[in-house]
């Protein structure tokens, strides 16, 4: 067993980057591996929950036929993942970008931190991947 | 000798930054260092066979570069497995953790 630590950028539905790290530590917590994740600048928006799904009049389905993908759902399940198996995860919200976007109403299980924490993670982790913006 | 997980996320004709990271991927294997390059999102459609890419075609002639191309960004593309180089290997994101988890290898997002 290792420990990843990721950091993110990237806020919710602007790039294929959050789909992907999603899936990396889904596998990772299923793979044994303990996970730290430190959402930075638009990504700390990822987990804020009053997101909501919406209809789509192109298609002409409503908000529960097009059962529209919210990140806030996605962080819960890596959660639920965790718990499942196991694992230690921590999602740490960048405090200041949090307060810059006012999302600080955010679903159960992430934390507020600064940039000290993912150096402490960045410190104490086998390994750590940086995702950043482009 | 030390080992190398090159994640490129970014389709080449998109950017020049990908020629870049290529670049500095065959130098690593000429100064006799392992790599792994795995391609993710838009990084797939440089795996196409009739992609015209003589960068990605030099790491492919490599023995100590390895490229991988992430299943599931290959098929929301609609690209068929039987169109990529037979060099590259479409495998899932349990591949890329792997990889990603080896002792000593340092993963590099791009």
């Amino acid at each position: 067993m290792s420990s990843l630590n990721v950091l993110i950028m990237d806020p919710p539905y602007e790039s294929a980057n959050t789909a992907t790290v999603f899936r990396m530590i889904d596998s990772t917590l299923r793979k044994g591996h303990d996970v730290t994740v430190f959402a930075y600048e638009g990504a700390a928006a990822l987990s804020f929950k009053p997101q909501k799904g919406h209809p789509n009049p192109v298609k002409g389905t409503s908000e529960e036929e097009e059962k529209h993908p919210l990140s806030k759902d996605f962080v819960e399940g890596l959660f639920a993942t965790a718990r499942e198996n196991g694992r230690e995860f921590k999602w740490i919200n960048c405090g200041l970008c949090v307060d810059e976007r006012g999302v600080g109403d955010w679903v159960e299980g992430p934390v507020r931190g600064g940039p000290q924490h993912f150096v402490e993670a960045f410190n104490n982790c086998d390994k750590t991947l940086v995702i950043a913006t482009r | 000798m030390s080992k190398y997980l090159f994640i490129e996320s970014r389709d080449p004709f998109e950017t020049n930054d990908v020629r870049d990271c290529y670049h500095l991927i065959k130098d690593l294997s000429d100064s006799g260092h392992d790599v792994v390059l795995f391609l993710v999102q838009n990084g797939v459609f440089a795996a196409r066979k009739k992609c015209k890419n003589s960068e990605l075609d030099e790491l492919l002639k490599k023995e100590n570069i390895h490229v991988y191309a992430d299943d599931y960004s290959i098929d929301e593309r609609g690209i068929n497995k039987e169109s990529v180089y037979s060099q590259i290997n479409v495998t899932g994101m349990d591949t890329l953790v792997d990889f990603t988890m080896e002792d000593g290898r340092k993963p590099i997002w791009h």
